[in-house]
């Protein structure tokens, strides 16, 4: 029995239709990645999963049944936006928020976990974007949740703080718990989910484990050249097509792909040959990238 | 209800409260300037002017010559006892009765009674026996005394409508409410940990601020202190709850801040915290009455000048039960956590 089943989720805002007929289901001790640009229907679609906002129509099923009051103390939630109270340090406020539940994971664990030992004494207001992601995270650990929801955990964070929280949420998948996390980083969901939905205005159009729907939708790499190295950009060589600025051909033969370069004597002094992307699939399943909103 | 779950709010928002040390500071200073502030511009004593209360007719000829005294201020009075309390509060300094059958009252502890009561005398050089005297004892009030209890419970309405109403919309805007809703703790928990927090933050202030001044000025406390504080507590009751159904669901710090202040400043004005509305329009004395601040005010006055029991002040701090169970019904109902 899957942990979490969506079925036909509705939720239409004045003038937008949010979420227009979702359905996943979410294995337990899985990482599940809802991926799409800004205004895609990904955070409106988690914070039904949350109970924060009631759906429209559809149903959400935990461990097979609707979800009771019960739901609240057994999940865990890291907003994309929050704010704690002010004037309370990192010990104070992960103290205050144990005390809304039942079931309580050990403050030394989740200290250790988030690795938030230096800053236990620290007041709230004075951490580091990466810092309060910790403290943030720790609080949605906080009851020792079965499921864990993170709404763009690293948004705004370095690349450094985004790698280093990465491992936290690693360690917490290793824990056996379940995550499903929304992202526009598409290194992000490669590295941490098991499995991902792409979701495009309201509408999940692509669905399965990353590496699967890379298989399924392109050869092994990309050749890309920008437009502008072609003599003539209006004649692409055979097998390439436009994509954003560049010329780009999926291809299993790298090798006749440069030969069909060379031939229309392409500068290669900018060619670029890559592995597909999840951002390549997002691209080529929608017309836009998922960093365009 | 779980009761750990409120503590821990309620103790959020004290350390909050009290570590905001800019906050904290204006609270118990602002009341305490203002206090000060009153009895420093009062403190001189008109030398030059006597008040004298009078009960009857005070124009035409058949006046009295002592109505034509100079630097004596006549005051018409309506009602008797009222104006009797006048004379022993020191208010006034002789009230005069040309009624029916011609008499004075006086305070003989009063210096400025005594020589009020000479100058009546000195005009009625004919027949000084022909007014019956009646005399009150009292300690003087001075105006200093009367506008304590109303600046003390003008801060209790401030503090309880904008440490309520105003922080929870700012909760509300910054995300705290939507990540406190992603917990166990229900909105009763909530509402009824900030109700908790902002009684005991109001009690503390008005406490300092009571003995802080009350060393400085002296003011009188007549009555017990076991009432004036369930006169405060019971308008911090209806005011925090006042803040509360304002705060339910307004999602903007402007609109919530502009709120507030159509409530309070018509209280203030309305409420005779300055001053008392005795000879103002009737309407505007009708609608005090329906004020919150107005109770507060009158039977806080009632307990520190009079010395009033709670049987006497019960009526106020009833109606002030009433509005506060009211709202907090009103604003629960309405309460949305987003």
């Amino acid at each position: 029995m899957p942990l979490l089943q969506v079925e036909n989720l509705v939720k239409t805002y004045p003038g937008v239709r949010a979420v227009d007929g979702v359905d996943f289901t979410v294995g337990e001790g899985s990482c599940f990645g809802l991926l799409g640009p800004n205004g895609a229907g990904k955070t409106t679609t988690l914070e039904i999963l949350e109970g924060i906002t009631g759906a429209d129509s559809g149903r959400v099923l935990y461990r097979g049944a609707p979800r009771d009051d019960s739901y609240r103390a057994v999940v865990g939630i890291q907003f994309q936006h929050t704010a704690l109270q002010d004037f309370q340090t990192v010990h104070e406020a992960l103290r205050l928020f144990a005390s809304f539940y039942p079931r309580q994971r050990p403050m030394s664990e989740l200290v250790e976990l988030c690795n938030l030992g230096e800053l236990l004494d620290r007041d709230t207001r004075a951490l580091s974007g990466g810092q309060r992601q910790r403290l943030l995270l720790a609080i949605a650990l906080v009851n020792d949740p079965d499921l864990v929801f993170l709404d763009e955990p690293t948004t705004g964070l370095d690349p450094q703080s985004r790698r280093n929280f990465w491992r936290l949420i690693e360690g917490v998948k290793q824990e056996g718990k379940t995550v499903l996390l929304t992202t526009h980083y598409m290194e992000e969901a490669s590295v941490l989910c098991d499995e991902i939905a792409v979701i495009d205005r309201g509408r999940i159009i692509e669905q399965g484990a990353p590496q699967h729907l890379l298989a399924q939708h392109f050869p092994r790499a990309l050749v890309r050249v920008p437009l502008s190295a072609l003599p003539d950009p209006g004649r692409l060589p055979p097998g390439f097509e436009v994509r954003g600025g560049d010329a780009v051909a999926a291809t299993d033969d790298i090798d006749q792909a440069l030969a069909q370069l060379r031939q229309l004597q392409v500068a290669l002094d900018e060619l670029a040959i890559s592995t597909p992307t999840l951002d390549d699939l997002f691209l080529k399943l929608t017309g836009h990238g998922l960093r365009e909103s | 209800m779980s009761l750990k779950r409120i503590l821990a709010v309620v103790a959020a928002r004290n350390r909050e409260f009290y570590r905001d040390k800019a906050g904290l500071g204006w609270n118990i200073v602002m009341p305490a300037i203002m206090v000060l502030g009153f009895a420093f511009i009062f403190s001189s004593p008109d030398e030059s002017l006597y008040k004298v209360g009078v009960l009857g007719s005070v124009t035409g000829d058949t006046a009295p010559a002592f109505l034509r005294t100079p630097h004596i201020q006549f005051i018409a009075q309506d009602d008797e006892a009222v104006a009797i309390d006048k004379v022993r509060h020191h208010r006034i300094d002789l009230l005069l009765d040309l009624r029916a059958m011609p008499r004075y009252w006086v305070n003989e502890l009063s210096a400025r009674g005594f020589v009020a009561e000479r100058l009546l005398w000195q005009s009625q050089t004919n027949a000084p026996q022909a007014l019956k005297r009646e005399t009150v004892s009292g300690r003087a009030v001075r105006y200093v005394d009367w506008v304590v209890p109303g600046v003390l419970a003008m801060n209790v309405m401030f503090s309880s409508l904008w440490g309520v109403g105003w922080v929870i919309v700012r909760y509300r805007k910054n995300g705290v409410l939507r990540r406190l809703r992603a917990t166990p703790l229900s909105a009763g928990e909530f509402l009824l940990a900030q109700i908790l927090s902002r009684l005991l933050v109001v009690s503390s202030v008005t406490v300092l601020v009571f003995a802080g001044t009350n060393a400085l000025l002296d003011f009188p406390m007549r009555g017990s202190y076991l009432t004036l504080g369930l006169v405060f507590l019971a308008g911090a009751i209806a005011l925090v709850s006042l803040g509360l159904t304002v705060s339910a669901r307004v999602r903007s710090e402007e609109l919530a801040d502009g709120l507030l202040n159509l409530i309070s400043w018509p209280m203030m004005i309305l409420s005779g915290v300055w001053f008392s509305l005795e000879g103002t329009n009737v309407w505007a004395q009708r609608i005090a009455e329906l004020l919150p601040l107005t109770h507060m005010v009158d039977a806080a006055r009632r307990v520190m000048l009079d010395g009033a029991g709670l049987r006497e002040v019960a009526f106020d701090i009833g109606i002030l039960m009433v509005l506060g169970v009211v709202l907090l019904t009103l604003s629960a109902r309405a309460f949305r956590w987003q």
